[in-house]
């Protein structure tokens, strides 16, 4: 890495944080409002987890919404019924999606390419299943209602996320910063290196002694703990978990926000997660058919896009 | 209670049935290009559509006649411009492409011909039960089975003596070989797609006479066709006809005793699949993988 690149990494992170950290000020203005941030940096998070399986590994996996949407649950059924604690909502919801993608991982892993997508869809659907029928516990088709976050209470003071729109921004935000800083990590080290080994060549990974699945395995389990995360903010955000957040078309608009931001990148699915929730916000308050039009950016960005905003623009820096 | 479990093993039969006409279409597509057809859930309902569409004018035979083959020529017109380019590359964008198709299919039916649902007419002497005893056998019910056992005989005759069927059987184990035999491959590719739509058109025409239409139906029946393939093991079609029977009668007789279970428990058969023979009843080792 040249002096030059390094300090336009520094410059495009610094702008990153600080557009992030700004966001209730220069938002409003523009015409977004505070809630739709708080929804970019949720669903961004869950896409840049779809990516760091899809983008840094090289398998897609086209079910992710189950451990998101179990995520969801698993925060709001916590803090329906076990405490009302927003941090540990949290940590429910991230564990019930994580240990659920580890047990169903297992099975996933053996299989490859077109097959491993197939399998992940299907395997997707079972909690979409088990949420819409088992309405006892989880509200059926109506979703889970009942719960609300809780102010933060640190003792001698307590932050109000409830009903300031701000505070949960930022308290979102810090939860995203966390996230991805321990995703960065990840990334960083010698086993997210041999996850892009064999992201580039698995033959030779294992012919170098790697173990494919087992990493694999743990790559998926690790993303669906930040999935898991994710879901579980979502559920704050909303109040609520609906058994929609479960359903495969959820999992294929997290695999299209990674692609349109550009999945080489980490900060891409970010980007195509802020394009779609604004796009998706204004089509569907002055259109019907707002659905067709989301069904023509898939085709649009898979013909004209493959590489996401950032690839196209990081080739055009490089030309 | 005979007769309960004598009803839903008959019910799940047809039903599976059913999946296996749809699973056919999307296992040659999948085996020949690698494509997973997310939009073939719509192009079932294009079909139904359209055959709701023709019938005041040709009747239910005509319609029956004339929806398949409608379907199959935009299917080609859809593999011609939008999925052609991207064969050779990631499966991912096929995926994706059709996942967005299968949106578009959605909305605009629902804006040509309305939200609700639509009854289709059939013709009266299909709409009888046979006996008072097995009120459920329907003659409608026998005539779709015996559709499909005709339309699966005829694939497979095609598939097994025909030219065009070689050559698709050769492109699906090695595609590479037979375009160097001077095959034309895209071609191919587009002929399977048709008859992959085909399927497909011909499924929504008996599906709209068995439950109606609607637009939102297409979703419904896709993922049981997913599941007879992973179940049946990719690559190969005898497979995708035992999947797609084996999870209609399962959930047919989980019915009768647990009946909010009867579509997880297709789950719990392919989990079970997996977990015993990863590659499916007969799917071949090293297809795909």
């Amino acid at each position: 890495m040249t002096g030059g690149e390094g300090a336009c990494k520094l410059i495009a992170l610094g702008a990153i944080w600080a557009a992030l950290l700004l966001a209730p000020y220069w938002m409003p203005p523009l015409g977004g409002y505070t809630a739709l941030g708080t929804r970019v940096l949720v669903l961004g998070l869950a896409a840049m987890s779809v990516n760091f399986l899809l983008g840094f590994t090289g398998v897609l996996s086209f079910g992710h919404a189950a451990y998101f949407g179990l995520g969801a649950y698993g925060a709001g059924l916590a803090l329906k019924f076990l405490a009302p604690s927003t941090p540990l909502s949290l940590i429910c919801g991230m564990l019930v999606g994580g240990i659920a993608g580890a047990i169903l991982g297992a099975l996933i892993v053996r299989r490859r390419g077109v097959y491993f997508a197939m399998v992940t869809i299907a395997f997707g659907q079972v909690f979409y299943y088990i949420a819409f029928q088992w309405s006892s516990v989880t509200g059926g088709d109506d979703g889970l209602r009942g719960f609300s976050r809780r102010p933060l209470d640190f003792g001698a003071f307590s932050i109000d996320i409830l009903s300031n729109a701000e505070s949960f921004y930022y308290f979102v935000l810090f939860c995203f910063a966390l996230a991805a800083a321990a995703m960065g990590f990840v990334l960083r080290s010698p086993f997210g290196r041999t996850m892009i080994a064999i992201r580039e060549n698995e033959r030779r990974a294992r012919f170098l002694g790697i173990p494919v699945e087992r990493h694999i395995w743990i790559a998926f389990t690790l993303s669906c703990f930040f999935i898991g995360f994710a879901g579980a903010l979502y559920a704050l955000l909303n109040n609520f978990a609906d058994p929609k957040g479960l359903h495969y078309s959820q999992s294929g608009d997290f695999v299209i926000m990674a692609v349109m931001g550009g999945m080489r990148s980490f900060w891409g699915p970010l980007l195509g997660a802020a394009v779609f929730v604004i796009l998706q916000d204004y089509l569907s308050s002055i259109t019907v058919n707002w659905m067709s039009f989301i069904g023509l950016l898939f085709v649009f960005v898979v013909l004209f896009f493959p590489r996401g905003l950032l690839g196209a623009i990081r080739r055009k820096v490089q030309a | 209670m005979t007769q309960l479990l004598l009803f839903n093993v008959t019910n799940g039969l047809i039903i599976g049935a059913f999946y296996v006409l749809m699973a056919l279409g999307l296992s040659l597509i999948l085996n020949l290009s690698n494509v997973i057809n997310f939009a073939h859930g719509g192009f079932l309902v294009v079909g139904g559509y359209i055959a709701y569409t023709i019938t005041p004018y040709l009747g239910f035979w005509g319609a029956l006649l004339v929806a398949p083959p409608l379907t199959a020529v935009l299917g080609l017109a859809i593999e011609r411009a939008l999925i052609r380019p991207l064969y050779g590359r990631d499966p991912l964008y096929s995926l994706l492409l059709t996942f967005g198709l299968a949106f578009i299919f959605e909305d605009m039916t629902r804006f040509i011909w309305g939200a609700q649902g639509l009854p289709v007419t059939i013709p009266a002497f299909l709409a009888q039960p046979l006996s008072s005893e097995f009120f459920f056998i329907t003659g409608y019910r026998l005539f779709m089975v015996g559709m499909v056992i005709v339309s699966v005989t005829l694939l497979f005759v095609l598939l097994r003596y025909t030219r065009l069927g070689i050559r698709i059987r050769a492109g699906t184990l090695d595609l590479e070989t037979v375009s160097a035999l001077g095959v034309n491959v895209r071609m191919l590719r587009s002929l399977n797609f048709a008859v992959g739509i085909f399927l497909a058109g011909l499924s929504g025409v008996l599906a709209a006479g068995q439950l109606g239409l609607e637009p939102t139906m297409g979703a419904g029946l896709l993922m049981p066709s997913f599941i007879a393939i992973i179940v049946g093991g990719v690559g190969s079609l005898t497979g995708t006809l035992l999947g797609g029977l084996l999870i209609g009668v399962a959930s047919g007789v989980t019915a009768v005793y647990f009946p909010s279970a009867s579509e997880a428990v297709m789950y719990v058969l392919m989990a079970v699949v997996l977990l015993i023979r990863p590659r499916g009843l007969l799917g071949e080792e090293g297809m795909l993988t």
